[in-house]
Parts: C-alpha cells; structure tokens; sequence
C-alpha cells in the first residue's frame, strides 16, 4: 500500500524533527514578542494554549475508557465545559487578582492569599509534586508504549514493560530529552510572572497538531464503519464486546457527577492549567474567547472516541490489544504508515505538551516555595556570595529534571499497575484538595492560614489513604488484603470503603471523602480564630479585587526603608537593567525623573516585594524584602483604620469641603460687616456734614447781623430791634441744636439716663400743651383734646415722654397754615396699648415721605416755616418711643393733615409689676 | 448805579440779613424761597446777580444754576453762590457749573458786598 518503511531511525528522527519543529515556533514567538508584535496576543492563541489539558492521556486514553464504559470518558470534558460556560466571572476575577499580585503558580496563589505563608506554599507544592507525578509517569509511558508499537509495524504488537536496562529504556531517554527541552524552553528567563511567549506559541501549535492527528483518525475510522472507503471491519454484530458495550446501561453515569465536578476543578487547579490560564495570560479579555472555543476544542477531540472504540474492538476481539493504543493500533494494521506516524506525532504532541508545561510550572513552585525559603532562611544568618539570580536557575532546572526522573522511576515501579486513566485521575483527586483554599480564598474574608493548612493536610492525607495507598497495594508494594480491610483489619477503615460507605467507585469515594474532610477542616480551624493582620490584608486584596483596583494599591506597610537598598535586593534577582526599568517606570508614575528619587515608603516597598514575586513568589519576596527593611508592626486596629484608608480619606475630604464653605461663610459675613461699617461710616459722614450744615447755618445769621450791627451805628431804632431779635432766636437755635445732637448722641449710645416710674399719659399730655402754648398761641393754633377717660398708665420716663409730645405738637404747629393751625390730641386705647396721636390741619405728607421724616435733617419738600426745627425733633422721638418699648409712625390721609402717633405698652394697675424690657 | 439783584435762600433771617444788605448798597432786591420759585424770579426780573444758596427745597442750587447757565435768556447773569457745607468738592462743583463766585456761610458782610460789587463792575466792563 506505501513505500514507507518505518523503523527506528525513522521514528527517532521524525521524533526530533517535530521537536525541532517545536522550538523554531517557540523561538519565533518570542522573537516575535521582542519586537512587540506578539503572536500570543491573540485571543484564539490563549484559548488553544488551554487545550494542554488534553494530555495524551485524552489522546490515547479515552478510547479505552469508552471501550469500557462508551460515554464514561465524556465527564472529565464536560467538567471544564460547564467550569468555562458557567462560572466565567470567577476566572475573570483569578486572572485579575494573580496579574496584579504577580502570582506565579497555585502554591504561590494560596501562601500569598494566606498571609504570604511560606508553609503553605511548600504545602500546596509538595502536594502537586506527589499527586502530579503520576500523572507525568503517564505522559512518558504514553510516548513509549507508542514508540515501542510504532517500531513493530507492520505488525501489532503490546510492549513488555520493564525489561530493558535503563540506558536503553524508551522512557528513561525520553524523560532526559524532554527535559532538556524544558529547560530550554521555560527557564531562559528568571521571572516566572512574565509570559513564556514561545513556551505559549509552541503549545498552542501542539494544540493544532494533536486535533488534527485526532480528527484524521477518527475519520478514517469512521469512513470505514459506514462503509465509505474505509477500512473494512467485521460486522459489529459479531462482537460480543461491542454487542454488551451498546446495551442501554446507567453504568457509565455513576462517576459523572465526581469526574465532571473533578476535571471542572482540575482545569483550573492544574500546575500546567494555572500556568497556561492564569499566568501567561496577557489580556483579561481573551477569556471571553477561551469560554467558547475551548469547550468547542473539548468536543472536537472527542467527537470520535466512541466510534473508534468500536472499531478496535471489533478489530481486535480476542483482547490482547490494549484498547488504550486503539489509535495507533488501528492504522498499523489497515497498514496506513502515514496515519500511524501522524497519531504518534500527535500523541508526542499532546504528552510533551503536557509534560513541559507541567514541569514549569512545578519548578517554579519548587524553587520558589520549597527550596527558596530553605535557603533564604540561612541567607538571613550570615552573606551569601552566590549570584542568587544565577542560583534560581539552577535550582528550576534541577527541579525540572528532577520531576522528570521522578516521573520516570513512577512509571518504572507504578506505572502498569494501573490503567492510563486512573492514574491520571488520581492526580485530579489530588490537586482537587486545592479547591477549598483556591475558592475560599477568592471569595471569603474569614480564610485562615492554620484552615488553609488543616484543610490541605488533612484532604491530602484522605487522598493517600483513599486513593494512593490502594494504588500502591495494586502494584503489589502492598499486601492487597489492605484494600479490603484498611489498617489494622478493621472493616470500617477500609481505604475504598471508608465508615461502611461502599458502592462508590474508587474516584467518587476518595474524592468525597478527601473534599469534605478538606472542606470541614478549612472553615472549622478558620473559625477557631479572626484573621491576623497579614491575612486581612491579603484578603481584601484577593477578595475585594476589583474595589482595591479603584482604590489603587493599599499596602498595608509601615516601616523604614532605603530605596537604594531596595533596588540592590531586586537587581540580585532580576538583573540591574531590569530592575533599572521597573522603578524608573514607577518613578515615572509618579512624577519624578529618577527611582533615587522615589520615596520609600509603603507603596514602593509594596511594589518592590511585587516584583520579586515575579521571580521568587509571594511569601519569598516578603521575606526578602523584610531582610532590607525595618516593618513596624501594625495592629489589628491599625490595619482596619488602613483599610478603610478611602473612607477616611473620603472624611479628610468632607471635612476639608466644610472647612472651605466655612470659610467662605465667613468671608461673607466679614464682607457685610464691612460693607455694614462702610454705610455707617458714610452715615457718620452724612450726620456730620448735616451737623455742620445746620451748625452753619444760625452762624451765618449771628454773624451777618452782628457785623451789620456793629458796623452800621445809624441803623434806626425798629430795624436795630428786629436783628437782634433775629440774634436771639438764632442763637437759641443754635443752642438747642447742640443740646439735640448731644441728646441723640447719648441716646444712640445707650448711655442716656432712664428714669422709671410709672406715668399718666392725661397728665403728661397736659403738661406738654403747657409748654407748647405760647409757641401754638404765636402761630395763631388752637388745641383741641380729647383724651380716654380711664387713667392711662405706662412706664416710661416722665421728662422723655413730654420731650416727644412737645416735638409732636411743635411739628405740627410748624406745618399747620399760620394763623389758622387746628391741632388735635387723642388718646385712645388699642388692645393692650395706649395710643396719642397729633393731628394738624396742614397739608399732610406725602406718601413716600411718612418713614423718611423719621431720618435726622430730613427736610420735606414742602418745607417749613424756619427757624424752628432743627430737623432732629423726629428722630429723638423714635428713639425715646423705641426706647420704652412702643413704636412711632405717621399717617396721612389726603386732604386731612398729617397725624403723628405713639403707643406704649399699658401698664396694669398693680404698681408692683415687673417694669417692660426697654433699656 | 442801581442794579437788580434776586437772593435764593429758605433760611429767612439770611434772606433779611442780605436783603439789607443790597439794599444798603442801593440796589433793587428781589427774594425766591425755594429753587423753582427763584427760576421763575430770574426770568421774570433778569437781575443782573443772583445769591444762590445750596441746600434748598425742590430744587437746589446747583440745579437753579444749570437752568440759568442753559437759558441763553439769562446765561449771562452773574451769579454768586453761598453754601453752608463748606466743602472743597462743593465749591469746585459750583465754579464748574459755571458758578462766577463761591462763598461759604457764615460769611463776611464786608467780604460779601465786595464780592458783589466786584462781580457787578466786571459785568459793566464786559
């Protein structure tokens, strides 16, 4: 049928040259991404790159789980499918939280979410290492079992494990080259955070590689069972196998549940998964890609499991073929050479894949959260000359071979106990442990270091008692009466039936009993006590990622350092051109020309311990960065009042609002005061120059006719009697002027003299028409009384309340028509109040004079006869009336004179009462 | 030679004093009591001199002394204003406004007549 003759060198070689193939894309990524112009920045890349979950344990595996059990081996797709379709925010907010952090890997992940504990992290680390292995074995017993099948063609033969001397065993060379390869790929630079670009690029190619190698055999397959020019199988009625295989069976669902709710947890708690999910992701937004197309990758590759399944069976019905190597028996013995090498290729594909990826990624954790703070802890005792930069390397790359042989010798001892697929579920039991921490700490604030710790130790130990230990008794390392009976011969503690609880699968019981446990353990000791200062402040971190965001970061540090100091501990592991960018990029941030610059204050050290995260992970980075600095302790108050930095912050703000209006508040009120003590400046001005107007004017008079007089001696008799009858007048008016102004003077300062007692207002009335007559009588007036028959008692003062009823009755004598002057008095009571009013005969007051002649030196327009006013009459009154508690106004009905009155309070017949509030 | 002279005042013992005191000097005297009524007795009587007071009712001085200087009737009457505000601000107002002289009350009656006889010779030469 082909020309094509395989053999050893030919395999080998095509082997390489897909390697090879490998590293050039690899190579061609990052160069690519040197230049800025990233392959892996592109959505369907990271979704492609995620299908390193497809391991050749997918590959070659679930055939023979569905030649088992037809759709048993769909839940371990359909887990990560409902994971990407259902629960998208909650890989949003991981990628988020672990970006901003820094976080390289899922033991870095949950010591830095628990305080940066350097326990928990060696931990979670030492847990992957033990539950991955095995899943490494796997990979390797995969590329050997299919080269060692591909070196037989054409003839289809099963390998016999374990006979060969190491040097020559497939496995063992295969462990050595991938890696080498590994190292090549993944540990060229030191910091795990930033993106692997060609790591990312090669496995996303791989991804390609092994679908399509996947879809070309399933197709084959499938043209020859409908009969389409495939290759001819025998009629699926002659096979008993597939006859039972196709029969209506709950069987195959009873894992569904425990494998389903397993692989949803492992695509995300997998070393590799977290490394390819949360770590190289370089755009947040490529996950809204992921969510569909992955799920799209998952149904693809297993869109022809079940029927070449069948066709192996029916190929093979005596049973001596492993219908794990269905895939690549099947085109050996339709002799299609070309197909064969194309699923060995793609089988190659999905387990170097796998185990570079894996082995990166659990280096990372070695190094970082195992070897690391074993050796910092003796840094901190006296110097270390090693370039520690250097030294990280070595350790990742010893890590990564070390992995390797250990996954290795596992297939070697273990590895053909077990059916492919166990093994690799084992290993999901065991990362699964990781869910507790992973999602509690994502998602509850009251997560402890010590319910992190019991949590993981005691899932941890369920899984090797449960899961692990009756591996071990399978492979016969153990006597196989210990899976019946457990420890001790007791029933009840049987790992595969633990308390009596039976009928479980293996998987389903190990996992139920080490998640609960685990789960138990996690809240239980959390709530033994509060979180501690470190944890409350990784908490709202972790937990309150997206309002940390809008806060920006909140170190919860206080302490002394040097920026200098700073910088030297970063450029030991990161390289000073590195180091150099970093902080001139936060310096820029901030303003400043240089990193000398930046203060060393919480957020620097905060940024400065964040990027040594990158390359030695959280709780490392804490403790070197400790090492250079001086942190005082915060309490736990202190670490509250931090965190609600934004509110107090927002508070300062308010305050720093009220402060402003206050003082706003009070510009105003010093303007009105002063615009107040500028208008009474102005009326000082105005009263002054009023003075001196109606102080000038009397003098203008005396000194006109004093000179006349004095001047001209011939003046006769009549006329000489006349000036200086003007003389006189003139002069009492100036004299009254003065003792009028003083008067208003010394009322308006409140230093005037009250006496009181209480008056009768007939009798004062009385008076004043006494001492106004012969004023009235000259003008020719008349008075007319008419006064309240009750007495009318008020208090007051008797000399102040006759001063304003004498104004009263001059004023409108002044105005009344000259010989003719009608005045009316009357006194009258309103409600509790005793009314006078002054009515002349005159020509009233104009409307919008009635306040104004209240004013001091108002003059009406209507003027009057001079010199009798002095034009302060009026306003001495308003102050003598306001003084004793009543009030003064005019009124001035037209055509009916104008009528000035007063009122003041009442005063009750009982002289022992309280006098009124007037001074 | 005998001239008109109209007197502003409401101050009556002014008015009589410098009613006496033109009178003296031989001169026709008329009196105004406010500012409209003395606009009405400068277009009636065509005084060759006006004393003006300031502060009065209606219409004040300054207000008499734009209406005089805006009729080309009267504008050429001599006009001498007195005021009891004795203020420099004033007195530049008055002399702006077209005031011939400014005299602040109490006044000299020598200093007055003189001032009057001074502006009533430059009126002739003029």
């Amino acid at each position: 049928m082909t020309l094509l003759m395989i053999n050893g060198p030919l395999i080998i070689g095509i082997s390489f040259a897909y390697l090879g193939l490998l590293f050039a894309v690899a190579y061609w990524a990052d160069r690519r991404a040197e230049q800025g112009r990233s392959v892996i920045a592109h959505p369907s890349v990271y979704a492609l790159s995620l299908a390193v979950y497809c391991t050749a344990w997918t590959f070659y595996g679930s055939v023979g789980r569905a030649a088992e059990s037809t759709v048993g081996f769909l839940p371990i797709y359909l887990g990560p499918t409902l994971m990407a379709l259902l629960w998208g925010a909650f890989l949003v907010k991981l990628v988020r939280v672990c970006k901003t952090e820094r976080i390289t890997s899922i033991a870095d992940f949950i010591a830095s979410r628990y305080g940066k504990s350097q326990l928990l992290g060696g931990l979670v680390t030492i847990i992957a290492v033990v539950g991955v292995v095995p899943y490494i074995a796997l990979q390797l017993k995969a590329i050997a079992w299919s080269f060692n099948i591909l070196l037989h063609y054409p003839e289809v033969r099963m390998p016999v494990p374990g006979d060969l001397p190491l040097w020559a065993d497939t496995a063992f060379i295969i462990a050595l080259l991938l890696a080498a390869f590994t190292i090549l790929f993944g540990t060229r630079h030191l910091d795990a955070s930033e993106r692997h670009e060609g790591l990312v690029a090669a496995v996303a190619f791989e991804s390609i590689v092994k679908l399509v190698a996947f879809l070309a055999i399933g197709l084959f397959i499938t043209l020859g069972l409908l009969g389409w020019g495939g290759p001819t199988l025998p009629p699926l009625t002659d096979s008993p196998r597939v006859q039972a295989l196709l029969e209506p069976s709950v069987e195959p669902f009873a894992d569904w549940f425990a494998i389903s709710l397993l692989a949803a947890l492992a695509i995300i708690l997998l070393p590799r998964q977290f490394q390819v999910t949360v770590v190289e992701n370089s755009d947040e937004r490529h996950l809204l890609r992921a969510l569909w197309l992955f799920p799209l990758y998952l149904l693809l590759m297993n869109l022809f499991v079940v029927p070449i399944a069948i066709a192996g069976l029916l190929a093979f019905p005596d049973g001596t073929v492993n219908a794990d190597t269905f895939i690549l028996t099947l085109p050996i013995l339709f002799e299609h050479p070309w197909l064969a090498l194309l699923v060995y290729i793609g089988g190659l594909s999905a387990a170097t894949g796998m185990v570079i990826v894996e082995t990166i990624a659990l280096s990372t954790m070695v190094s970082n959260d195992l070897v690391l703070p074993l050796l910092l802890k003796r840094w901190q005792r006296r110097q270390h000359a090693l370039d520690p930069g250097r030294l990280l390397l070595m350790i990742r790359r010893g890590a990564i071979l070390g992995i390797l042989i250990l996954g290795y010798l596992y297939y070697r001892f273990a590895g053909e106990a077990y059916a492919l697929v166990s093994i690799g579920l084992i290993s999901f039991v065991a990362v699964a442990q990781f869910a507790p921490a992973v999602i509690g700490g994502l998602y509850w604030r009251g997560g402890t270091r010590e319910g992190a710790l019991a949590g993981l130790i005691v899932g941890f130990m369920m899984w090797v008692y449960t899961l692990l230990l009756p591996s071990f008794a399978k492979s016969g390392w153990l006597p196989s009466v210990f899976i019946d009976s457990g420890i001790a011969g007791l029933d009840i503690l049987a790992p595969t039936a633990l308390f009596g609880i039976s009928g479980m699968s293996e998987i389903t019981h190990g996992l139920f009993w080490s998640l609960t446990a685990n789960i138990l353990f996690f809240l239980l000791v959390s709530s033994l006590r509060e979180p501690n200062v470190a944890e409350i402040s990784q908490a709202g971190i972790f937990v309150d990622e997206s309002r940390r965001i809008a806060i920006g970061s909140a170190p919860l540090w206080r302490g002394s350092a040097e920026i200098a100091e700073l910088m030297r501990l970063a450029e030991r592991f990161l390289g000073a051109t590195r180091t150099r960018n970093a902080f001139t990029d936060l310096a820029r941030s901030r303003g400043l020309d240089s990193p000398e610059q930046l203060p060393a204050d919480g957020a620097t050290v905060y940024f400065a311990e964040t990027l040594l995260s990158g390359a030695i992970g959280g709780a490392s980075a804490r403790v070197m960065v400790a090492s250079v600095t001086q942190e005082e302790t915060l309490g736990i108050e202190e670490v509250l009042d931090i965190l609600d930095e934004a509110s107090q912050i927002r508070a300062y703000s308010h305050q720093l609002e009220q402060k402003s209006r206050d003082l706003e508040a009070a510009t105003a009120e010093l303007r009105a005061a002063n615009l107040r003590l500028q208008e009474l400046d102005r009326l000082k001005d105005d009263f002054m120059s009023s003075v001196t107007h109606e102080l000038r004017t009397p003098l203008a008079s005396i000194r006109a006719f004093s000179e006349i007089l004095h001047d001209d001696p011939e003046i006769d008799l009549e006329q000489r009697r006349r000036f200086l009858g003007i003389l006189v007048s003139e002069t009492e008016r100036l004299s009254r002027l003065v003792n009028q102004v003083l008067d208003l003077a010394k009322i308006e300062s409140g230093h005037a003299h009250w006496r009181t007692e209480v008056v009768e207002l007939q009798a004062l009335i009385e008076q004043a028409v006494q001492a106004t007559e012969q004023y009235v009588h000259e003008r020719g007036g008349r008075v007319t009384l008419e006064l309240h028959p009750t007495t009318a008692r008020v208090w007051g003062d008797r000399d102040r309340i006759i001063q304003v009823l004498v104004n009263l009755i001059a004023n409108a004598a002044k105005f009344a028509p000259q010989g003719a002057a009608e005045l009316r008095i009357r006194l009258t009571d309103v409600a509790d109040q005793w009314r006078v009013c002054v009515t002349d005969n005159g020509p009233g007051i104009p409307q919008q004079e009635l306040e104004r002649i209240f004013e001091k030196f108002h003059q009406t327009a209507t003027g009057g006869a001079k010199p009798g006013g002095t034009g302060l009459g009026l306003p001495i009154s308003r102050q003598i009336i306001d003084n004793l508690g009543g009030r003064i106004w005019a009124e001035s009905p037209p055509g009916k004179g104008a009528t000035l009155c007063f009122e003041l309070p009442a005063h009750a017949a009982n002289p022992s009462d309280p006098r009124p509030e007037h001074d | 030679m005998t001239k008109r002279i109209l007197i502003i005042d409401d101050e009556p013992n002014i008015v009589i004093s410098l009613e006496f005191l033109m009178m003296r000097e031989g001169h026709e005297v008329h009196v105004a009591r406010d500012g409209e009524a003395g606009l009405v007795a400068v277009r009636a009587h065509r005084p060759d001199l006006v004393v003006l007071d300031v502060m009065m009712p209606k219409l004040d001085g300054f207000g008499v002394l734009e209406a005089i200087r805006a009729d080309p009737q009267v504008a050429a009457t001599r006009i001498l204003m007195l005021t009891a505000k004795g203020r420099e601000a004033e007195f530049k107002k008055g002399l702006a406004l077209g005031a011939d002289a400014y005299m602040s009350k109490p006044f000299s009656t020598r200093e007055l007549v003189d001032k009057v006889k001074e502006l009533l010779d430059s009126q002739r030469e003029s």
